[in-house]
């Protein structure tokens, strides 16, 4: 078995490699190189060094991305995995239909980002109109709309990981905990959450990741309105590449530190909860 | 023998991607023969109309892809260049951006090998980031019947890199019956329209009609100044034509590196008047649609509505009949304004991609000639797309029967003195924006004037230093 694995690996494994290196590697490094570039169209730049990197951190609109990204990072992150934990939990306890349930909190994540965030806009600016406001009024409108777009579209997903985590406690462990007098409160604390630990890594992860590299669903919402205060590092990138004439390389560069950024975050946060994983 | 299954499984499910991947490939390279076919066919065409002695359809076997800029006319080019397909057999691709997208699909259109023939840029600054990219058109038949050197981009080692071909005008666009009506009220500021030719007048009478709003049936004087990207163009690009126009006329230049910003309390006037005597609340502008503001004025909700002769399109065919269209100039208040015309210029150029082969190059220019001098093509920008053109080959037959162009008309006839676009010196989009941004956080009360000035004056030097760096 092991043998002839190794020997039809290039025949299996070929395909996809090439289409990885197309799709991927080639794209990634050249945007690398673009980054250090002034060009208009992609196939014909200038070198022009490090000036790229130096107007991305120059540019105030970047700064402000950032740490909008990250706040609302963090809001969905906890808002995202606290309520999909909950529901996880509710719909793990045998009510009656559990499958209906399971099937109507997952759906939304169905529906594509950009459709999403048209249908939230219009309710969000329905419901907002009666205060003679809408969303792209100020930034902060803009910021819960985002998250209460996103912990509809999220939980159903989050939930169905921590349900999956969940049944996989063995019964004899809660059982022993209940005769050892334990509160459902101690339950949780200590039996059910570090036995769903692999799950909070996985649901961290894909939120946390998910919530930085937000795109479709920030540009249907607000489109980054009033005065990109609504904006989030993906959008600012894709607004300086294609929003302003002779700022594609500085788009590129935003996009570099991006990508190194988000990388840093998730391994940090993989190393953290994964050390905090139990095994059975 | 699970494992066994599972592994089988895997190995199964790639091999059918393969195989999926060989099948898509064999039927690129099917449809790629498809199409060398019928280019030989196209060719053979060619030949044979060559051979007949028709000299138009020398251009051998080049095709044209046009990006159109100009969405309210998309359908009518499609229509257009499948005329000229069936004519003479050149295959014309023609594409229209969505509305605010062009720079973008632009920009990836370009990178590919299929890259537009024909593209459009918005004058002299927008030209910076494609001029590489133009063909010369100094022997076309589209320069050769320009009606002056004023319509074309011409650098300064003489390349004339774009031409113009469709000349606008906006202004006021006012409901004359509506105004009439007003006029017929009791107290009325003013007995006739015409007597409205300064901005004071200009205000009292649109204070006058939103105080009465509810006797003449309306629900303001202006439609929605709506700052959502449909229509903020309307007021940070248009709008600040009048202040800009108005320093360039004092100051006796054309363009600058830095505007000083001589007459922005005017600008805030005027801003003022639209935000205050409209439709809606300032608070609800951010999400206001130029959709909304259209349909206001087509309804007969407001009086006037600030736009130019392409939006006919928009409000024909619904409440407000055409005999009641009137277009009047946007005043701000500058002395001497009562000889203020409407503003005309154009900001649709056409460019030729340098890049193409000759070929292609060649059938653009041929389709171009085409469309500015047969019966089709003259007959599809008077009617379908109602364009008024800076072309010596359109004679007053080809004149659309917009009555926006109409109103144009009877304005220059007045004698009024036209405005010139001088937006189209603004030194980047991130201006507009900047300045678009402010004049929204300043009329719904989260912002202040003072950053609508810093944007417009300072903003102006930043963006022109870096657009014009190296």
């Amino acid at each position: 078995m092991q043998k002839s694995l190794k020997k039809y690996f290039p025949i299996f494994a070929l395909p996809t490699l090439i289409a990885f290196t197309i799709g991927f590697i080639v794209p990634f490094i050249m945007g690398i190189y673009l980054s250090f570039c002034k060009f208009t169209t992609v196939t014909d730049a200038k070198f022009v060094g490090l000036s790229n990197y130096v107007k991305a951190f120059a540019d105030e609109t970047f700064g402000h991305a950032l740490w909008y990204t990250a706040a609302f990072t963090i809001v969905s992150v906890i808002l995202i995995n606290v309520l999909a934990f909950a529901v996880a939990m509710l719909l793990t306890k045998g009510i009656r239909g559990t499958n209906i349930f399971r099937t109507v909190f997952f759906m939304p994540n169905l529906i594509g980002g950009i459709v999403l965030g048209y249908v939230w806009q219009l309710l969000l600016n329905g419901i907002l109109a009666q205060f003679h406001k809408t969303l792209t009024y100020s930034s902060t409108y803009g910021f819960w709309g985002l998250v209460i777009l996103m912990c509809w579209q999220q939980i159903g997903y989050m939930m169905i990981i921590y349900i999956s985590g969940i049944q996989n406690i063995p019964g004899e462990l809660i059982e022993a905990a209940k005769i050892d007098g334990a509160t459902p409160g101690q339950i949780l604390k200590n039996v059910t959450i570090p036995m769903v630990m692999p799950s909070i890594t996985i649901c961290t992860f894909l939120t946390l990741t998910n919530g930085f590299k937000l795109f479709d669903q920030n540009l249907a919402l607000t489109a980054g309105e009033p005065s990109n205060m609504s904006e989030l590092l993906a959008l600012n990138i894709y607004s300086t590449f294609y929003g302003r004439t002779g700022y594609e390389g500085v788009g590129q560069a935003k996009s570099v530190i991006f990508f190194i950024l988000v990388a840093l975050i998730a391994v940090i946060q993989n190393k953290l909860t994964r050390s905090k994983e139990v095994q059975q | 023998m699970k494992k066994r299954f599972v592994s089988l499984m895997l190995a199964a499910a790639m091999v059918a991607t393969m195989a999926a991947g060989c099948g898509n490939n064999s039927g690129n390279s099917g449809s790629k023969d498809d199409a060398s076919d019928n280019k030989t066919d196209t060719e053979n065409v060619d030949d044979k109309e060559d051979s007949s002695g028709d000299d138009k359809t020398a251009s051998g076997s080049g095709s044209v892809y046009y990006l159109n800029f100009k969405p309210e006319q998309g359908p009518d080019w499609v229509e257009l260049a499948e005329t000229y397909t069936e004519q003479t057999g050149v295959p014309v691709t023609v594409v229209t951006a969505a509305s605010g997208e062009y720079e973008k699909t632009l920009k990836s259109e370009m990178d590919k090998s299929e890259a537009p023939t024909l593209f459009q840029v918005n004058g002299p600054v927008g030209l910076a980031s494609w001029k590489d990219y133009c063909y010369d058109l100094k022997d076309s038949a589209i320069y050769k019947n320009l009606k002056s050197d004023d319509f074309a981009l011409i650098a300064d080692s003489g390349e004339v890199q774009g031409v113009a071909y469709v000349i606008e005008t906006y202004g006021l666009i006012y409901n004359k019956k509506l105004l009439a009506d007003y006029c017929a009220l009791d107290g009325a500021k003013i007995k006739d329209a015409s007597e409205i030719n300064s901005f004071a007048k200009l205000k009292e009478v649109a204070d006058d009609i939103q105080a009465k709003k509810d006797e003449l049936g309306v629900n303001g004087a202006f439609t929605s100044p709506g700052m959502d990207g449909s229509s903020d163009w309307r007021f940070k690009t248009h709008l600040a034509n009048l202040p800009i126009y108005y320093e360039y006329q004092a100051d006796g230049i054309e363009t600058t590196d830095a505007i000083k910003g001589t007459y922005l309390d005017n600008y805030k006037a005027i801003w003022d008047l639209y935000t205050t005597d409209t439709t809606i609340e300032p608070t609800m502008l951010s999400s206001a649609t130029g959709e909304d503001s259209a349909a206001e004025f087509a309804m007969g909700e407001a009086v006037f509505y600030q736009n130019g002769t392409w939006a006919y399109n928009d409000i024909k065919d619904n409440e407000v009949a055409d005999e009641d269209l009137g277009m009047m100039p946007i005043y701000i208040g500058v002395d001497g304004e009562e000889n203020q015309g409407l503003c005309t210029g154009s900001e649709n150029y056409w460019c030729v991609n340098k890049n193409a082969s000759q070929e292609d190059i060649d059938a653009t220019l041929a389709f171009l000639e085409w469309v500015i001098t047969s019966d089709e093509g003259r007959t599809a920008f008077r009617d379908k797309m109602g364009f008024v053109t800076p072309f010596t080959t359109f004679g007053d037959d080809y004149q659309p029967s917009n009555p926006l162009v109409a109103a144009a008309q009877e304005d220059i006839d007045a004698g009024h003195k036209t405005v010139a676009w001088c937006f189209t010196t603004m030194p980047s989009e991130e201006w507009k924006n900047g300045v678009g941004s402010a004049l929204l956080e300043y009329a719904q009360g989260t912002g202040e004037w003072d950053t609508v000035v810093e944007k417009f004056v300072d903003g102006w030097a930043t963006e022109y230093k870096a657009a014009n760096e190296e």
